[in-house]
């Protein structure tokens, strides 16, 4: 990234007339654009160390007890030459999960995209507290180094889920995992305190630091959903702290908050847990509700339909949030009667999420749409939602719960949800990349990694359903031991197929992030893109095509129809990008997408103290296809004739 | 999708399964309605040269009524829920034929109370993992764990309940077809949880009566 942020480094000198640095330009900075790339690459780093333990898994579920390809080097008893024990299974998952929420989604959408966006969205300087946002970023760092060495310490990595469920957690003895919980629980509380103080930061800049005419009803819905975000953050994280330290004092010191033989009770944990997990899961939901917002109205060139709707429902969600925790725990042994009205509150959640898709729906009417690839990303993001949201209603019915918690059907319903973000998260990155790091994302390669992600996403987690409704239980080492699962093991082996190839597909998303950010357009790098990109298509639209026949007639394709299909199917995509792949990188202009929002007017990218001159904010951030101008977008900063600027008012 | 679930021999699944057919074709409708939609306007409403997209800032009308609807059914949903999910949870109905279970690292810990139908005498009877009922009887389990959570699960039974340290939880259940069903342990539970599994053994009365001859000999009085 370095000559990028070089250009942004010199502005910032010449505002400052201060020469700052490597190390307070690149390190320790406090400029809320470059902590937003640092939690970008902090988020993206854990990605892929996220997806690895994802694969493994899948690998363990469809070919039981063989050995996974290129993890023989790991020393036993984690692995016996590649092959995976129940123990390391257990760990596998559970930071999968740890990793995913807490060093991925809440990094990029929140930490990334918060600190990015919210100083230029709503045109100010930088963040109320320039020097507390540098050390949200540092403090979040060593809680993922933390939570990497527990990977290494003896016993291996936390093995009791991503939910901790006391007891198993709380006594070394029930896991045989001593120091990786340790370090788990310690990692969480360190990352705690940086989101506080992340999310203290937001707030206060979002109610002082407004530009003039910036009212909270002309705010754009990103945002709006970082606000909210931020009041759960500062209200749901102190309850997790509490759990945390709680659980870490009866594993070290011998007290029995959640131990029964000491008085304790093993539900507490879960009553706290649940009560902050679940505003959790609308912290990593909403941001990707806001930036789907401003994604659809943008490259529909039309208002987002019913903004007040939009703001409000967000602030419903927020509210609703803190008395749903109980739907986790239909089954734990909570009273029934509690759990009847934790249904009632469920359903009622139910409705503004379905008032969000329909405004969606309603954007989309009567536009004039752009299917760029941030759009396809977001459109993926409102697919995939309707059918997480859709899968909920089954879970909240506590009768239907009753059958299926605890299934693949759980899986799929939060893979969908919380899977699903990654689809808003890859729209957020193509589209402000280029205010980020003055360069383009590539459009034909982004679309492909849309197709590929979308088509192999679905395929990997809609058949998580069949299981679920099959019984097959989640968290299981080994579907092979149980006599009712066993005719269902073919789903297993599909789901990991096509999870294989969506992990495999992302290498189109890291070479056109890294090659637009580096400029890399020397010949042969150009043509090793190319040949890469359509060899995975080939490749995975060939399976596709092939699983498609395979559910459809039942019958398997040949080796040689497949091998043709490939090859045939890998030219066409590389025809494509021999003719429309242009220049990698290419230097992105102040507002590439026409966009009416604040950060767009700054240069691309904006130096440290983000604008020229304060802007001074006439109307929202929707005004598309306005019949005030001839153009179909109307910036929030540009002035009309005195009379239409006082209608704006 | 739906001929993935377990044959069900209980009395109560079947209002299980058909709250579970009625969400699903209502999630069924909505899903092919907004798909449906958001490719048409997809297509209809794609760039085209020389057009304008519609400038609206919404509709109160459709608003309301998008938000009423999804409300009404959703809340007519949890009132049809209540009353199936009082009969599992909460209406145990009495009987003469009760069992202690418990959930131990990595084993269900099953405990008929023998003659005296008491818990904790001597002549309690303790089995690993396999439970013996006869059908068409309404067996009340008392549920807890000596250890960690686990779960008590009958696929086919259409019950789950979580067994839990420190607590006794009690659940019932009435097979309605002699068999042999899988009862894993859907909690984790630490690493042998995956393969933690008994098995239920559901009996005509006649067959019933025999295994309790042969392995719950009363003492002698």
């Amino acid at each position: 990234m370095s000559d990028t942020v070089a250009a942004g480094a010199t502005h910032a000198t010449h505002a400052h007339h201060e020469e700052l640095g490597f190390w307070r330009t690149y390190v320790f900075s406090t400029d809320h654009k470059m902590i937003g790339r640092q939690f970008l690459f902090l988020g993206l780093f854990m990605l892929i160390i996220g997806g690895l333990l994802a694969m493994m898994m899948r690998w363990q579920l469809a070919w039981p007890e063989t050995a996974v390809p290129g993890v023989g080097w790991v020393p036993e008893p984690y692995m016996y030459e590649g092959i995976i024990p129940p123990q390391t299974y257990n760990a596998l998952f559970t930071m999968h999960a740890t990793i995913m929420i807490f060093f991925v989604v809440m990094p990029i959408m929140v930490g990334c995209f918060g600190n990015f966006l919210i100083p230029l969205m709503i045109g100010t300087r930088d963040m109320a507290f320039p020097k507390l946002n540098m050390l949200s970023f540092w403090v979040g760092a060593v809680s993922g180094v933390v939570m990497l060495v527990s990977f290494f310490v003896a016993g291996g990595p936390a093995a009791s889920g991503w939910t901790g469920y006391a007891t198993l957690s709380a006594k070394a003895a029930y896991t045989g995992v001593d120091w990786g919980q340790n370090l788990w629980i310690i990692s969480l509380f360190i990352l705690a305190i940086s989101s506080l103080m992340g999310s203290i930061n937001y707030i206060t800049t979002i109610v002082n630091m407004r530009a003039p005419g910036m009212s909270y009803f002309r705010m754009p819905l990103t945002v709006w959903s970082l606000f909210i975000t931020a009041i759960l953050l500062l209200l749901a994280l102190p309850v997790l702290s509490a759990a945390l330290a709680m659980l870490l004092f009866d594993r070290t010191l011998g007290t029995s908050f959640f131990l029964p033989e000491g008085g304790g009770q093993p539900l507490l944990w879960q009553h706290m847990f649940w009560f902050f997990g679940h505003p959790e899961v609308y912290v990593l939901v909403l941001p990707a509700m806001g930036v789907t917002s401003d994604l659809l109205s943008t490259f529909s060139r039309k208002p987002i339909f019913g903004y007040h709707a939009m703001a409000f429902s967000m602030i419903a969600i927020a509210f609703l949030s803190w008395i749903v925790w109980g739907h986790h725990m239909f089954i734990s042994g909570m009273n029934p009667l509690l759990g009847t009205a934790f249904m009632m509150t469920t359903m009622v959640i139910a409705v503004p999420s379905a008032i969000k898709t329909f405004n969606w729906l309603g954007t989309l009417w009567g536009g004039s749409i752009r299917l760029t690839a941030p759009m396809l990303f977001a459109l993926g993001f409102v697919s995939n939602f309707l059918i997480g949201g859709l899968s909920g209603i089954f879970m909240a019915s506590t009768p239907v719960d009753i059958f299926i918690h605890d299934t693949y059907f759980i899986v799929a319903h939060f893979h969908y949800v919380v899977a699903g973000i990654i689809f808003a998260l890859f729209a957020a990155i193509y589209y402000w990349f280029p205010k980020m790091f003055g360069r383009t994302m590539n459009e034909g390669l982004g679309k492909i990694h849309f197709m590929l992600t979308y088509i192999f996403f679905n395929l990997t987690f809609f058949p998580m359903h069949f299981l679920g409704v099959g019984g097959h239980m989640r968290r299981i080492y080994n579907p092979m031991q149980y006599e009712f699962i066993q005719p269902m093991q073919d789903w297993n082996v599909f789901i990991t197929v096509t999870a294989l190839t969506l992990g495999l597909s992302q290498i189109t998303f890291l070479l056109n992030f890294f090659a637009s950010l580096f400029r890399w357009n020397a010949n042969w790098f150009r043509f090793l893109v190319q040949i890469v990109v359509s060899a995975i298509s080939g490749y995975a639209l060939q399976m596709f095509v092939g699983l498609a026949l395979f559910l459809l007639v039942g019958a398997s394709l040949p080796l040689a129809a497949a091998l043709i299909a490939g090859v045939v199917l890998g030219a066409i995509v590389f025809w494509y990008l021999y003719r429309k792949m242009g220049e990698l990188g290419e230097t992105a202009p102040r507002n590439p997408w026409q966009s009416n929002t604040l950060e767009w007017i700054a240069t691309s990218p904006p130096p440290h103290g983000n604008f020229e001159a304060q802007p001074v904010v006439y109307r929202g951030a929707y005004e598309y296809s306005s019949p005030e101008v001839k153009e179909d977008w109307l910036p929030q900063d540009k002035p009309l004739g005195t009379g239409a600027a006082a209608r704006a008012h | 999708m739906l001929q993935w679930l377990p044959e069900d021999v209980s009395t109560f699944g079947g209002e299980i399964d058909s709250l579970f057919y009625l969400i699903y074709y209502i999630t069924a409708a909505t899903f092919i309605l907004v798909t449906v939609l958001m490719i048409v306007f997809l297509v209809m409403y794609r760039e085209r040269p020389g057009r304008r997209a519609t400038y609206t800032h919404g509709n109160t009308t459709l608003e309301i009524i998008w938000t009423i609807v999804p409300a009404a059914i959703l809340i007519v949903l949890s009132f049809m829920s209540v009353s199936t999910w009082a009969k599992v949870k909460r209406g145990a109905p009495e009987t003469d034929f009760e069992l202690q279970v418990a959930g131990k690292q990595f084993n269900w810990e099953i405990v008929y109370p023998g003659s005296d139908r008491k818990f904790g005498t001597d002549d309690d009877r303790k089995f690993d993992n396999d439970m013996h009922v006869p059908v068409n009887k309404v067996v009340r389990v008392h549920l807890t764990a000596n250890d960690v959570i686990h779960s008590f699960f009958l696929p086919n039974l259409r019950l789950k309940q979580d067994a839990v340290p420190g607590r006794t939880i009690l659940v019932w259940f009435e097979a309605t077809k002699p068999g042999k069903y899988e009862l894993p342990c859907a909690e984790l539970c630490g690493f042998g949880h995956s393969g933690m599994k008994g098995w239920l053994f559901v009996h005509t009365p006649e067959e019933y009566t025999q295994w309790a001859q042969e392995n719950l000999t009363p003492k002698p009085q």
